[in-house]
């Protein structure tokens, strides 16, 4: 009996450890995942092996600070893909709180858009919870470290979601370039504007 | 005399459109005033909502600010809504929609989107994500925040919590 009431408080000790769980920041080591792109086909990150590290978003189809952002994820991925750093975008929407994050809106938006990153589809949320994204856009820079991720970064893209040219912080682009150097990356979190990620109703 | 009715008419119309945005309580604030608004010493319970017309579960709770603003004696209880969209649309999207919803609420649109540099001052907690409310009252030491949509009968017992 004793041991019964231990084990259950540990198995409720352990829920609520993954229900209040602290956001990565960075110097955490991050989870990998297996999630589906919108081709339908299951991507890791510990998969994608010529990377040196991954350019992680939080994002969706349909908040409107991710579309003032979407032609500078697009341009991330242009400039850092082929020097080892790709931009991985994830939509952890839910569908039914949000019908325009569906799966099918996200291989739209990714056709119209022409994306040549992979965005995959957390259909659980389980990504998000683990990562403790909050918002859209949000970003996670990650580096891999003998086969570890390593957060590197958290936080927005640059300073001025309104108009790109007005930003005189790139925060993304300066910490992969540190990383790129073998330099410490010079703004390690920011906070930022954006639509809350839309939770399952409970 | 044509000229003139036609002139009289243009007035009327220019009257008619600008007179509602105008009778807004609408001010532009940047971190300053944002943290005046923060500090506010009075004894008084500050109910602050952070939202912008873009973000879809802000607009759902917007009348349920504007319908609970009303209950209160607005010498104890000051509702400031504090609008986050792009300053390049606030002419475009954020004056129209108060309009259309004929808000009587008092409006604050932050003007300083470089947000890293004073979230952590509404809360150190928040992440950024809309909406977002924040209750104060200073004198008595007292606050709350919560991110997240709330709903009329949530914010009513989040007001009478602290008052």
């Amino acid at each position: 009996m004793k041991k019964f009431i231990l084990l259950f408080s540990g198995a409720v000790l352990l829920t609520m450890g993954t229900v209040a769980k602290e956001p990565y920041k960075a110097g955490d080591y991050a989870s990998d995942f297996n999630l589906r792109n919108v081709n339908g086909k299951m991507v890791s990150l510990t998969q994608l092996e010529d990377a040196k590290g991954f350019i992680l978003v939080f994002t969706c189809n349909t908040c409107p600070v991710v579309k003032k952002y979407e032609q500078r994820i697009i341009d991330l991925h242009n400039q850092f893909n082929g020097r080892g750093y790709p931009v991985v975008a994830i939509n952890s929407n839910d569908k039914e709180v949000s019908p325009g994050d569906s799966f099918e809106e996200m291989q739209k938006s990714a056709r119209s858009k022409g994306y040549k990153f992979e965005y995959l589809y957390d259909e659980s949320q389980d990504v998000a919870k683990e990562y403790g994204a909050t918002n859209t856009p949000q970003v996670f820079v990650l580096s891999k470290i003998e086969g570890k991720l390593k957060i590197e970064y958290v936080g927005a893209i640059d300073n001025n979601s309104d108009n790109e040219s007005n930003a005189d912080k790139s925060y993304v682009k300066d910490a992969v370039n540190a990383l790129l150097k073998g330099e410490q990356v010079p703004v390690a979190g920011t906070k930022a504007v954006g639509c809350g990620i839309k939770w399952k109703r409970t | 005399m044509k000229n003139l009715s036609f002139n009289i008419i243009i007035l009327i119309i220019l009257t008619f459109t600008s007179f509602p945005v105008q009778s807004q309580n609408i001010e532009y604030i940047k971190v300053p005033e944002l943290e005046k608004i923060l500090k506010n010493p009075d004894n008084k319970l500050f109910v602050i909502n952070f939202w912008a017309s873009w973000c879809a579960p802000c607009i759902k709770e917007y009348p349920h600010f504007e319908k609970v603003s009303k209950e209160y004696d607005p010498a104890k209880v000051e509702f400031i809504m504090i609008s986050l969209d792009f300053p390049s649309q606030v002419e475009k999207e954020l004056l129209p929609f108060l309009k259309k919803n004929k808000s009587s609420l008092k409006v604050a649109v932050m003007m300083d989107v470089d947000y890293n540099s004073w979230i952590d001052k509404v809360d150190s907690s928040w992440q950024g994500d809309i909406p977002a409310t924040l209750i104060f009252n200073n004198m008595k030491k007292m606050r709350h925040f919560r991110s997240g949509e709330i709903d009329e009968s949530g914010l009513r017992k989040m007001i009478n919590e602290l008052l």
